[in-house]
């Protein structure tokens, strides 16, 4: 499968999206609003729900189902407040001891007039700083797009997993083919070039691991993550909680860096 | 020989705006003026370099590379370069990159995008970076992203504050995730620098924006900038063309971000040395009550 039919995959109409997970794989998913300094962003859900009867915290891109719903949710873009709202989740989950599970899929951080107003690079830094220190487990799951800043807003993470047709990259393939060769059809080549599937991502280490998605019905899907995510989780939390926060700097801190075996 | 561009109509306010003037440095002046692309003074090269290659008429600051900068800001000859030879390679195989990469280190006559080192500003010791705008316009790559995270790690090591110059278009898309994860990478050395109780100032220059603004250059203690900088996460044609409308007059200008809440301080070129002297003093390690005169 060329990668461009991954990304067409991954944007399809009809993928499952970031509440369906959070529906299907925990229990009692309680959504908490808010971020406590502008307002709600429908583009970003969080809150506290069950994993087998663990408290867990879990955020999630949200890009919305039918046509209404998806505009409502601005098609999974999060201006600063759903950072803002997503931070504020995960040091309640700090304070509260329960591990953060996030799923990610946006085309990536809203651009516009108000998002920038409002400080859109400053919120996401912000969650890369905080979210690298933040003192219990994070796990983060690629479900669709992941685009950008505004995915690594939700994936700076003690690992990160990608779903078999979920892409990720510094920028989509019709951004980079019209900078580059000032021809947006030419996106088909630019995301080969960008390497931005699932297989490019794990062999450079970006990410951990890849669910397969071929011959299985989504809710097989999160039977399988609800395993998966309950034995990861259970090994890190029996890590020393400072080991833990080193092992995640040091994640990010190879990539890209000579002395990186 | 006079300026190529002196006579290019902008077509629109975003065009003019990417109508830099490169100054020539003064050891090889082939340039005898430059114009403003403010006012549209025609200004005597040897005069905008004597003033801190701000435009004596209107105040405009132009571009500047990263080699000037350390000149202005750090005491002289007090400036020790770090990982001054590393390169990037084409770690994705980017059709044409390497050629990219050439002509960068041409025309910037710089390694890369980002010169790191230790220096003294008005005889306070701190970890300096400096970005390059003439090195791919500062974008961040792995290995801006790398030398970036030894600074900081360096400075951690050693309780030093940390001032930084941004100036970029934001991630290096030619070398794909590995670039954006040079975000999360710096993000986690500023994050244990400050941790460690040590002072970090930024300063946003012109253009600050993408994948260094929604990292690095938003995460300081102190954030300053330029006037008139361009501080932003998505650049102005980008939200122009998602938007399908213009933007207002100002939109993302340093005196914008400013009123926004984003900047603690806009300060003009030739204050700036005398300003980071001040506020590194000011945060000199130790008990504030042992300065006390009283």
């Amino acid at each position: 499968m060329e990668a461009y039919d991954r990304v067409t995959a991954a944007r399809a109409k009809g993928r499952p999206t970031g509440l369906q997970y959070i529906q299907t794989i925990f229990s009692d998913f309680i959504e908490l609003h808010g971020d406590r300094r502008f307002g709600d962003d429908p583009a970003i859900v969080a809150g506290v729900a069950q994993l087998c009867g663990m408290p867990v915290t879990v955020i999630a891109h949200e890009r919305g189902g039918d046509t209404r719903e998806k505009v409502r949710r601005n098609f999974g873009m999060a201006h600063p407040e759903g950072y803002r709202k997503a931070l504020r989740q995960m040091k309640l989950a700090e304070k509260f001891g329960r591990p953060v599970v996030c799923f990610v899929d946006t085309a990536g951080a809203y651009c516009g007039i108000g998002a920038e107003e409002r400080g859109q690079g400053q919120a996401i830094a912000e969650n890369l700083m905080e979210m690298m220190t933040l003192n219990t487990p994070v796990i983060s799951i690629l479900i669709g797009e992941g685009g950008s800043g505004g995915a690594l807003a939700l994936a700076v993470a003690d690992e990160v997993w990608m779903m078999e047709n979920a892409v990720y990259s510094v920028i989509s393939p019709e951004g980079c083919a019209s900078i580059l060769w000032k021809d947006k059809s030419k996106a088909r080549e630019a995301a080969r070039c960008l390497k931005m599937t699932a297989q490019d991502l794990l062999q450079m280490n970006v990410v951990e691991r890849i669910i397969p998605e071929a011959e299985r019905s989504f809710s097989q899907i999160c039977d399988g993550l609800r395993s998966d995510l309950l034995e990861t989780l259970r090994r890190e939390k029996e890590m020393e909680p400072a080991l833990l926060l080193q092992k995640r700097y040091e994640r990010f801190r190879r990539i890209g860096s000579p002395d990186a075996d | 020989m006079l300026n190529r561009n002196l006579f290019k109509q902008p077509k629109n306010a975003l065009e003019s705006y990417d109508r830099h003037v490169k100054i020539p440095s003064p050891d090889a002046p082939d340039q005898m003026c430059v114009s403003c692309p403010d006012c549209k003074s025609i200004l005597l090269t040897e005069d905008l370099s004597e003033n801190f290659s701000v435009c004596p008429k209107c105040g405009y600051h132009f571009r500047m590379n990263a080699r000037q900068r350390i000149d202005l800001i750090a005491d002289a000859g007090s400036f020790q370069e770090m990982d001054a030879q590393m390169r990037s390679s084409n770690l994705l195989g980017f059709p044409n990159y390497e050629k990219k990469l050439w002509h960068a280190r041409l025309e910037s006559a710089e390694n890369e995008g980002v010169v790191c080192g230790t220096a003294k500003i008005g005889g306070n010791v701190c970890g300096l970076f400096v970005m390059e705008p003439y090195y791919m316009m500062g974008s961040m790559g792995t290995v801006v992203g790398e030398k970036i995270t030894r600074l900081f790690e360096y400075a951690t090591e050693h309780s030093l504050p940390v001032v930084g110059y941004t100036v970029s278009g934001g991630a290096r898309m030619q070398e794909g995730i590995l670039s954006l994860m040079q975000m999360a990478k710096t993000s986690g050395a500023v994050k244990r620098h400050s941790d460690a109780g040590n002072l970090y100032i930024a300063v946003l220059t012109d253009p600050t924006t993408g994948g260094v603004t929604a990292s690095f250059a938003m995460e300081a203690d102190i954030t300053l900038s330029e006037p008139k900088a361009l501080i932003g996460f998505a650049g102005p044609r980008v939200i122009e063309q998602t938007l399908r409308q213009r933007l207002p007059a100002g939109f993302q200008r340093a005196e914008f971000v400013f009123e926004k809440g984003f900047l603690d301080d806009i300060v003009k070129r030739p204050d700036q040395k005398a300003y980071l002297a001040k506020l590194l003093a000011l945060h000199g390690k130790g008990d504030p009550w042992k300065h006390t005169t009283e």
